[in-house]
């Protein structure tokens, strides 16, 4: 890529990154605070100490598991909305492995994650054969079992999982320490397994969706479904087989988010991070390389924002608004750039059209 | 109004109220072929502004004007409605114009804008959460509340359920008795036809975005000034944008099947915390409170899979042809798609 191209690219990512900065900055001083405080207190409580920056890779761990699966589901063309879902489902069959299985560490932890990953995957499929087989939307499919998600964790603490001492409904009973993931050190609580599971999800996503017949096959059918079956891709299949395994990726988040985070299943376990996927991924363009990027500049941002609450109690629905006004310029911005290129390097177009006699 | 039954349903009435109001907004602007799919986030950020507006507008009454609180909550719940109408335009403009304008993709920006509307209200609102505000109390309508039984159910409501039933006849009425009705249609249907005679397609859908908006925008104000009076964190509404847009899905786009479907919604609701107070009956709170959800996954099945239109072929022949009038349930043909001059 020559250096001019580099550079109109480079710019062409800045200028939302601008713009949703200065609305942000604007929303800040309207709630009494000045912007430049709130961006130091914001750094300083993603990366004031190595405890502080773990809690930013502990966002980023999940974030990025469930955003790569999302970038399965969307180069299909599907809107997987119930990604959420299936982080929370995830987090359930995990605890049930923790909570009930007498096994020794390794293997207890092996399947732990696998449970995770047959509960997400099965919670996908089901969005995909509603919407392949039936004809149900994916995203209200999507909507309806996020909540019947969430639904199905509140049932599980105050029902069957109750804390023996009864009076907490806040979450089920701590896991016993062999279910717990093994950590860096006792400064840096990273688990460094989920750290190798990452990257490799990474990988692979990325090299199957370029490389494989199986891409091919999410390709064909994200562009153009009918034409794809004509020409012999079994998009039906195609459909629900990215559900299960974007559901799998998201069920990983999910243990994670019950066995690293909380130690412990908590109503509303996957704290909105499905939908911070579903952010991510628009930004990144069915891009898998782009993820890890994006994802942690939005786990800088998560990890911050408690610091921003304690110093300047400015509520932590900031952050939200900072990422959903990022996602929003990037998408305007990006149709406002389209549609000056198309005008400037077609002018014939607009003169030639004859129905612009009929208005 | 001593009947229990009869309290039973007006309040199910009541609670289906902001819902109505939604899913006719939302139906407004699927009829013209775009899809607004921010209504959860559009519903939350117009019942903020709302709320916020019309304790503003109470507080300047009583200071400046001399008015009593009581005397001052009609006129500034007016004024918070309109508030709250204007944020759900705006809302419902941005989706026209990224979507219209820009080419970008309607269910893409609509759910940026569902989480960015919640997160907003959330920040904006925190310090009004909890606060008593300007709320409307009911008043019967003059002899229509007489009649017994509707009259208790359907005419001793606040303004806002009043509004809904206009709205519902309005809307039909623009639908299906109008030339801007027919025009609306057709934009939504066969845009290049529509075209061909002389409508401008995109400048009606623009139009009746906003349109759409603003009526959703007045459901976000239904509920802080009126069901659920004030504004809470976390938005207590939160989840009912999304039973809406199924709503309108359910009701075939007809104005008079989604008020259907949404007293249906509320009815199921008000069933389910009735079994949870009945005596005797031992059932997990939460798998009732999952009832609407799982409902909402099998009317969308039955309506979409093709599962009525088997069933309605076991039936005799004379009943089949008006069942399937009334139970028809196709989109129109343009929804979500983009119209462009060739």
């Amino acid at each position: 890529m020559n250096p001019q191209r580099l550079m109109t690219r480079f710019g062409k990512a800045l200028i939302p990154v601008a713009i949703s900065l200065l609305v942000t900055a604007l929303l800040v001083s309207l709630a009494g605070v000045n912007p430049l405080n709130a961006a130091t207190e914001l750094l300083r409580g993603s990366f004031r100490d190595l405890g502080a920056f773990a809690n930013v890779v502990n966002f980023w761990i999940p974030l990025t598991f469930a955003s790569i699966g999302l970038i399965i589901t969307f180069t299909a063309g599907l809107w997987n909305i119930g990604v959420d879902g299936q982080i929370t489902i995830g987090a359930i069959f995990a605890s049930a492995v923790a909570l009930s299985w007498d096994l020794p560490a390794p293997l207890l932890i092996a399947a732990q994650i696998v449970a995770a990953m047959v509960g997400g995957g099965l919670w996908g499929a089901l969005v995909g054969i509603l919407k392949a087989r039936l004809g149900v939307n994916e995203i209200f499919g999507g909507v309806a079992l996020n909540q019947i998600a969430n639904l199905a964790t509140l049932y599980m603490i105050t029902g069957p999982w109750q804390p023996p001492e009864g009076g907490s409904v806040r979450s089920s009973p701590p896991f016993p320490p062999e279910a717990l993931l093994p950590r860096l050190s006792d400064d840096f609580r990273i688990s460094p397994l989920m750290l190798i599971g990452v990257v490799v999800a990474l990988i692979v996503v990325y090299l199957a969706l370029r490389g494989t017949r199986w891409g091919l096959q999410l390709k064909a059918t994200g562009k153009n479904p009918r034409s794809a079956l004509l020409m012999g891709v079994p998009t039906n299949r195609t459909v629900i087989t990215a559900f299960i395994v974007c559901g799998m990726l998201a069920g990983v988040a999910g243990a994670f988010r019950a066995l690293v985070v909380f130690q412990s299943l908590r109503p509303l376990v996957s704290g909105g991070i499905g939908f911070l996927a579903i952010l991510v991924a628009l930004l990144a363009e069915n891009r898998v390389l782009l993820v890890p990027f994006i994802t942690f500049v939005f786990s800088a941002l998560l990890g911050g924002s408690a610091q921003l609450k304690v110093a300047l109690r400015l509520d932590v629905a900031l952050v939200g608004v900072v990422q959903g006004i990022l996602v929003l310029t990037a998408l305007l911005f990006k149709g406002a750039s389209e549609r000056f290129q198309a005008t400037s390097s077609q002018p014939s177009r607009t003169a030639t059209r004859p129905e612009v006699a009929h208005e | 109004m001593s009947d229990p039954l009869i309290s039973t349903l007006a309040g199910i009435v009541t609670n289906a109220t902001p819902l109505v109001i939604a899913a006719m907004g939302e139906t407004i602007t699927e009829r013209a072929g775009i899809v607004n799919l921010s209504l959860d986030g559009s519903i939350v950020l117009s019942a903020m502004s709302g709320f916020v507006v019309a304790y503003s507008a109470q507080q300047i009454l009583i200071t400046s004007a001399g008015m009593t609180a009581p005397e001052a909550a009609g006129l500034s719940v007016i004024i918070g409605a309109i508030g709250a109408m204007v944020v759900g335009a705006l809302v419902a403009l941005l989706i026209a114009f990224s979507s219209i304008s820009l080419r970008q993709d309607q269910v893409a920006v609509g759910f940026v804008l569902t989480l960015l509307g919640t997160d907003l209200a959330v920040f904006l609102g925190t310090n009004y959460a909890r606060i008593p505000g300007p709320q409307i109390l009911p008043t019967d309508l003059p002899l229509l509340a007489n009649i017994p039984v509707i009259g208790e159910i359907f005419f001793q409501q606040s303004g806002f359920a009043y509004v809904s039933y206009l709205l519902v006849f309005g809307t039909w009425w623009l639908f299906f008795r109008t030339r801007q009705g027919l025009s609306l249609r057709a934009v939504g249907e066969r845009p290049e036809a529509a075209f061909a005679r002389g409508i401008p397609v995109n400048r009606l859908r623009y139009l009746y975005t906003a349109l759409g908006g603003a009526v959703v925008g007045l459901a976000g104000a239904a509920y802080s000034l009126n069901v659920r009076a004030g504004w809470t964190v976390p938005p207590a509404m939160g989840g009912d944008g999304w039973i809406a847009l199924a709503i309108v899905i359910f009701g075939g786009w007809h104005p008079f099947r989604v008020l259907i479907g949404a007293y249906l919604f509320a009815g199921l609701r008000s069933l389910a915390s009735v079994i949870q107070r009945t005596p005797g009956i031992e059932i997990n709170i939460t798998l009732l409170n999952a009832a609407p959800w799982v409902l909402m996954i099998i009317t969308l099945l039955l309506v979409s899979s093709g599962a009525l239109e088997r069933l309605l072929q076991v039936l005799p022949r004379p009943l089949q042809k008006p069942l399937r009038g009334i139970l028809r349930s196709d989109p129109p043909a343009a929804l979500g798609t983009r119209f462009e001059r060739k």
